[in-house]
């Protein structure tokens, strides 16, 4: 993948899976109220790597997710941190209502990992992928739900989820991402949109993946003398609400970008605020109203419109109807 | 009570009855609720809690060390309500809340709301997942407590039971005890008819569970069948509780149909006669 190469962004060896498995064991090593349950996919969310360190602290529930979740809320009833862990698609899709009752409404101390999110997890197929992950989630209140952009905010959104006390989500894609912020000093606070690019000509809304693809169409922005804010919203709920009214504010356009469906996702959820607050031209790069198929990641992305030219164009349009 | 006393049998008979006439009260003032479903299961409660089967304390509703239970067949909430109040997890004026709004005493349990709710439930087939992971939060804790956990037997049509009934095998849950109260009626009517789930001890061996008989409305029989279970080791156990939808109240048992609703006024002026001795 060639994110982040035009904004100048140091590739990152490992997958973002991978970071989060080292991130998981990290809080599994300094907090030993943490538990970890596996839909028998250690082995592709990297939660692998607690079974090998700590095996009493790891159950594979197999192939069952309402247990799983069902399991988890119980170990979270007796002091235990869980980590529930699966594919989005699979853990989401099976066990809505256990997610919604065992978890949501109990308001109990869970964490969820939807791993696989998005198109972007090699060539299995839109069985695998997660592209309403963030509508499903968005329909349980009481959740925090977050979607890390890079491996240092990857570390630092797993810290913050297993310190956090009541029910968080937490996003993970299968491929590497580059870095965005440095490792050791990831600014990350829950709620708190981050500023990863200056600009006072519009504002590209970013989570995930889509945070290096705003960047990179921000770089080319540039050249044409257009210069986008870019915000990195890592928290989908409780959102930044003052973030996004300042950048409504001071930018006068919007453009969000996700890996995830239109409908019901983070750009959704960033309109109603930004009709709120201080409406301005908005456009939405997402997928739209569609399922995708198996492919080579990036030739998803170019396909389906997720892309720095895509969020350019949007860019464009937004610019041109402030100006208009 | 850390361990309750043993109460005489004709004394827990007394308490079930005053069970069924809180539950009368309750779904009646409601105007809603499930008499039916809970009448069936209140021998079966009323043995936990009042039997001396149950290590609790009911102010110190999260004691670590207690023992669970879990109303998993949701929709018999005024059951599980009549016995908290009575073993003085809340206050016996609380239950005449019951389905009001800004009351903790909602339709179905809800946990982190009212004290002794140990999982929401009400979506059936989730409560034995919980117990699974109460064991194995016990196991990590090194406590010894046991796990109860009430299934209905249309619950058992739900994939998650026998998700959680395997795990339990799995992990060798001895600490678990499920208890079926089968009354051979779920919503739309006999569950022969609708879903059929015989063999049923049959289905519970063959995931590797220890299964018990009972009469679900036998205290001394209930009382013998969680004394048994607790010698049962390296696999959970079920006590199949044959029980009548209804019981205690002959017009409701002889009427599936009053499954999901509250006795009128009337009606329950009828019943509370019978449950009282006096008609």
């Amino acid at each position: 993948m060639e994110l982040g190469k035009q904004a100048g962004l140091k590739p990152y060896p490992q997958p973002l899976r991978n970071v989060f498995g080292e991130a998981l064991l990290n809080v599994a090593r300094d907090n030993e109220k943490v538990v970890v349950l596996d839909g028998d996919l250690g082995n592709s969310t990297k939660t692998e790597y607690v079974r090998q360190t700590f095996p009493d602290r790891f159950f594979n529930i197999g192939i069952a997710e309402s247990n799983l979740v069902g399991i988890g809320a119980g170990l979270a009833a007796c002091g235990f941190v869980p980590w529930i862990t699966s594919f989005s698609s699979f853990l989401l899709c099976n066990a809505y209502d256990q997610i919604r009752l065992a978890v949501a409404m109990s308001n109990i101390n869970a964490k969820v990992l939807g791993s696989h999110g998005g198109i972007t997890l090699g060539k299995d197929g839109p069985t695998q992928m997660g592209i309403e992950d963030l509508a499903l989630m968005g329909g349980l209140p009481t959740f925090v739900i977050l979607v890390p952009s890079d491996p240092a905010s990857m570390h630092a959104a797993v810290k913050a989820a297993t310190d956090y006390v009541g029910p968080v989500f937490l996003r993970s894609s299968r491929v590497a991402l580059p870095e965005i912020y440095p490792m050791d000093n990831c600014p990350f606070e829950i709620g708190k949109a981050n500023v990863v690019r200056q600009g006072s000509d519009l504002t590209i809304v970013a989570c995930g993946i889509m945070v290096a693809a705003a960047l990179d169409a921000a770089a080319v922005l540039a050249k044409e003398g257009i210069e986008a804010r870019v915000l990195d919203m890592h928290t989908i709920r409780p959102m930044d609400v003052d973030a996004l009214a300042a950048a409504a504010r001071e930018t006068g356009a919007i453009v969000t970008a996700e890996e995830h469906l239109l409908q019901g996702g983070m750009g959704s959820n960033v309109a109603r605020v930004v009709a709120e607050q201080h409406p301005v031209p908005m456009r939405f790069v997402g997928l739209a109203d569609t399922y995708t198929e198996s492919g080579d990641p990036d030739d998803l992305l170019r396909k389906y419109k997720l892309t720095a030219v895509d969020i350019a164009a949007a860019a464009r349009e937004a610019y041109a109807a402030k100006a208009g | 009570m850390d361990a309750n006393p043993k109460t005489a049998v004709s004394e827990l008979n007394e308490i079930a009855r005053q069970m069924r006439l809180d539950i009368l009260e309750m779904t009646t003032q409601a105007g809603s609720g499930h008499p039916s479903s809970s009448f069936s299961a209140t021998e079966i409660v009323t043995a936990l809690y009042f039997g001396g089967v149950l290590c609790y304390r009911p102010d110190e509703p999260l004691w670590p060390e207690r023992d669970r239970f879990i109303m998993s067949k949701g929709h018999a909430a005024p059951l599980l309500y009549a016995a908290l109040a009575r073993a003085g997890y809340i206050e016996r004026d609380l239950i005449w809340t019951l389905r009001e709004v800004d009351s903790p005493v909602q339709g179905h349990p809800i946990q982190n709301v009212l004290p002794g709710v140990e999982a929401t439930t009400g979506s059936l087939g989730q409560g034995l997942s919980a117990g699974v992971g109460h064991v194995l939060g016990g196991r990590l804790n090194q406590l010894d407590y046991r796990v109860y956990v009430l299934l209905g037997d249309g619950e058992c049509e739900a994939g998650q039971v026998w998700e959680a009934a395997m795990a339990a095998a799995h992990f060798q849950a001895d600490n678990l005890v499920a208890i079926l109260d089968y009354n051979k009626f779920q919503e739309t009517g006999p569950i022969s008819r609708e879903m059929a789930l015989e063999p049923l001890v049959d289905k519970w061996r063959s995931f590797g569970w220890h299964v018990e008989e009972a009469d679900g409305h036998d205290v001394a029989d209930l009382l013998a069948k969680f004394a048994a279970v607790e010698a049962v080791k390296g696999q959970p156990s079920i006590i199949i509780a044959h029980t009548v939808k209804g019981k205690g109240v002959s017009f409701v048992e002889a009427d599936f149909t009053f499954h999901g609703r509250a006795l009128t006024p009337q009606q329950a002026e009828l019943a509370r006669e019978e449950l009282n001795g006096t008609r």
